[in-house]
């Protein structure tokens, strides 16, 4: 910790939250607000004179609560930066000056009270998102009693009450009458494993962060006696099992079975009442203590920065990256890597051999000191381009200038255009080339799919990022589907053209499916959005003209969602089969007539 | 990526499509359920197909080997990889063909394990017909498939580490003692996260600060 804050290259913004995010690897361009810490965090010395003074008590985050600490203050010794900072919502003495004895212990004039929040603007090349984890609140879980019976902590809280750093100053005491406990229980997978409250998944650390605190117990207090209800011990990694058995071997017993209900009994014990599943009998225990072990839950600003570098998450709301197996470190989006527990519950050794690991791949593409862009852009055919401006407007880069008062045609910025095709897709004059994904060659592929016995396929265009990918995940997961479904590729949904679907129809398609990331997900910042208008108005189109409507479907699939995918694929498959092949051909004559009449109109 | 394929991209580009057909059997996760040789053997009635072939592991580098001398050899200018997702593979594919001289965007890939073996497992006979389908698709894209290239743009140098825990720490330092500059942004008051409030962490029991 202090080597990453003196560290020449590391520049260290606390209180601090990224607000924006624009641009493109290697040229990310970023905005920071930092908070106003009130006090100057270089010329502050943490000499502690200002918390002498300082009359506001308030319970102390750091020891989760168990101890106390003044509205101006230091989060815990060690702390990164030392400075001290005040609470202004807590404090006394800044707006009007009631209080203020702080400014008057400081010798060192630090404390500044119209200190304001700062903007920070910078650009960086690459971006490792480490932004970790929740611990779970066990609180929904009422038959635990955490906060109705005070001799029931979390793993978390415990910890500080063992820490020689904490508030009993490494004793363990009880909260209600601060005496030793002599008998402690714990109780495993609070919060994890579990269908019906907190996540399904498997926290990762709580089987061994208990199995170190019996250890740490054993070693204090090798007399006390220490149960664990644990569903199975889970100690998977290198030194794990030895550690395991030596608790065992020191005494902890381990008995197999959650406990369904934890009573308060006299002189605050904790009765508790569980199946122990290895003798199928109910038994009582009464405890001085009990420990939840808590799993882990997604950072809550998760979702925020997700949506502000166009990342995407597993079911379990972590961060999911670019290929579990192959790519375990890349996010989708190039240049923005995962470490730690942001990307899944993981231990401390995990966390640091990730955060090593994205750095590598961080380094990897920077160490060149430039980048080479992928050529999938948009290009102008200057000659059609009629200066209407949809381009421009449509492109979530701003990568489109268009003068439409001096007349003068779209031009593509290569280095900010990130391939979505979207204004290809919006451009009624054809004048927007979307390389590698050119009208001919998507509508190449939709001739060919249905050149023979067009009535039984499924037309299912999917974008590269969330429903491709959601597709080969379905795949991963050996979802079976029905096997007339053929998909075409775009890098994004809003590439999928209207005419790419009236050729469709017109080429004899009984359904259609234009599907793309969840809106809010999508790779392309909102290019989505687009893709949601252009379909509802074609559905207004096909209306009109007499075309079932039902036959175009809009699906947001994730790349996590291969059950959905695989859903949404046999939900298409009894659309299809609504789909007479009477119907077909009147849409096939609808959409020729229709044909004949523009080209009419054109000459 | 280097100044070498700029020299050879724009070969073969304006000449007739001579286009190379790879199914790839992916050891049995697609040849159990569709019959890679036959898909093989009917792609190659389809038009300027020049050679197509079922291959046991594309990726391997002996499959890659005999894909780049194809390539060599009967003057292809196109490629279909008919195996497994290009979200896994399409960058070992653009390179290897690449290496043989041609343009990396000359290739387009059929998705026959993903999107085929994988979820038709009991329908061989209807996978190898999709495999078939998807592999004519491929091959009408490919078809119609240009040269692209790329560019190159300055790079800043500095990375951004978001959270201060013990992972964006490590991040941090790692980056930094390789000599990158780091912004490191932590939303609380201090750095640490979760690792500073353990006492002793396993597996060796010391302590966590």
């Amino acid at each position: 910790m202090t080597d990453a804050g003196r560290h020449p290259r590391i520049t260290l913004h606390t209180m601090s939250e990224i607000v924006g995010v624009k641009g493109y690897v290697g040229n990310f361009d970023v905005k920071i607000v930092k908070k106003a810490r009130y006090v100057d965090e270089k010329e502050c010395t943490a000499c502690g004179d200002c918390v002498k003074v300082c009359p506001v008590v308030r319970p102390d985050e750091f020891n989760m609560g168990l101890s106390s600490r003044k509205a101006i203050f230091s989060p815990f010794p060690q702390a990164v930066p030392s400075a001290y900072l005040i609470n202004i919502n807590e404090c006394l003495g800044h707006n009007p000056s009631v209080c203020a004895k702080c400014v008057d212990a400081c010798d060192k004039k630090c404390i500044n009270f119209h200190m304001s929040d700062e903007e920070i603007s910078l650009n960086v090349g690459t971006i490792i998102v480490a932004t970790g984890h929740e611990p779970y609140n066990p609180k929904e879980l009422d038959e635990y009693g955490y906060t109705r019976f005070e001799n029931v902590l979390t793993s978390l809280e415990f910890e500080r009450l063992v820490n020689a750093g904490g508030p009993s100053n490494g004793e363990l005491v009880r909260p209600s009458d601060r005496k030793h406990p002599e008998s402690i229980g714990f109780i495993q997978c609070v919060g994890s494993r579990s269908a019906r409250k907190g996540s399904e998944y498997c926290s990762n650390i709580c089987c061994m962060n208990t199995i170190k605190s019996t250890l740490i117990l054993k070693e204090h207090y090798p007399d006390m006696e220490i149960k664990v209800f644990y569903m199975d011990i889970r100690a998977f990694g290198k030194g794990f099992e030895d550690l395991y058995k030596r608790s065992r071997r020191l005494g902890v017993q381990y008995l197999r079975g959650l406990p369904g209900t934890v009573e308060e009994t006299e002189g605050g014990k904790i009765r508790v009442a569980v199946e122990n599943t290895a003798t199928g009998k109910i038994e009582f225990y009464e405890l001085d203590m009990l420990v939840l072990a808590i799993g882990i839950k997604p950072s809550k600003g998760t979702r925020r920065l997700q949506e502000m570098l166009g990342l995407q998450l597993t079911p379990d709301g972590f961060y999911l990256e670019a290929h579990p197996k192959l790519q375990p470190v890349d996010a989708a989006t190039r240049g923005i890597f995962y470490a730690g527990t942001a990307e899944g519950p993981k231990d401390i050794k995990e966390s640091v051999t990730q955060a090593s690991a994205a750095v590598a791949r961080a380094i990897r593409l920077m160490h060149r000191g430039e980048i080479k862009t992928e050529p999938i852009t948009a290009e102008i055919i200057d000659e059609k381009c009629k200066f209407c401006g949809k381009c421009a407007e449509v492109c979530p880069y701003n990568a489109i200038k268009v003068d439409t008062k001096k007349k003068t045609p779209a031009a593509v910025n290569t280095a900010a255009c990130a391939g979505c095709g979207t204004c290809a897709a919006e451009c009624k004059f054809d004048a927007i080339i979307m390389n590698h994904y050119t009208d001919d060659q998507i509508n190449n592929q939709t001739d060919t799919m249905l050149r023979n016995k067009s009535e039984e396929r499924i037309l299912v265009f999917a974008c590269n990022w969330c429903s491709y990918a959601g597709a080969d995940y379905a795949g991963v997961s050996r979802l079976q589907y029905p096997s007339n479904v053929r998909l075409i590729r775009t890098m994004c949904s809003g590439r999928v053209d209207e005419k790419f679907i009236w050729h469709a129809f017109l080429k004899g398609a009984p359904v259609v499916l234009v599907s793309g990331c969840h809106i809010g997900d999508c790779h392309y910042i909102d290019a989505n959005r687009w893709t949601e208008k252009r379909i509802e108005k074609v559905h207004k189109k096909m209306e009109k003209m007499g075309i079932r409507p039902e036959r175009l479907q809009l699906e947001w699939i994730s790349a996590a969602e291969g059950i959905r995918f695989a859903g949404v694929m046999k939900k298409m498959e009894g659309l299809r089969k609504s789909v007479s092949e009477h119907e077909i051909t009147e849409t096939v004559e609808i959409l020729k007539k229709k044909m004949k009449k523009k080209k009419k109109q054109r000459s | 990526m280097d100044a070498r394929m700029n020299e050879k991209m724009v070969i073969n580009v304006e000449e007739e499509v001579r286009i190379g057909v790879y199914v790839c059997q992916c050891g049995l996760n697609i040849a159990q359920t569709v019959n890679c040789e036959k898909v093989a053997e009917e792609a190659s009635e389809i038009g300027d197909v020049i050679v197509s072939k079922s291959i046991g592991y594309a990726c391997s580098e002996p499959g890659q080997k005999e894909i780049r001398e194809d390539i060599l050899e009967n003057g292809l200018n196109r490629i279909v990889m008919a195996s497994c997702s290009p979200r896994l593979h399409e960058p070992t594919f653009r390179q290897m063909i690449q290496d043989a001289g041609l343009n990396p965007y000359l290739l387009e890939m059929a998705n026959l394990r993903e999107q085929c073996s994988w979820v038709h497992m009991k329908e061989p006979e209807a996978a190898t017909q999709k495999a078939l389908d998807l592999v004519e698709m491929a091959v009408s894209r490919v078809r119609l498939l240009e040269s692209l290239s790329e560019e190159t743009l300055p790079l800043i140098k500095r990375s951004l580490v978001i959270g201060g825990g013990v992972a964006g720490i490590q991040a941090a330092l790692d980056l930094a003692d390789n000599g990158y500059d780091v912004v490191m942004v932590e939303k609380h008051p201090s750095i640490g996260g979760t690792m500073a409030q353990l006492d002793k962490t396993f597996p060796t029991m010391d302590c966590s600060i």
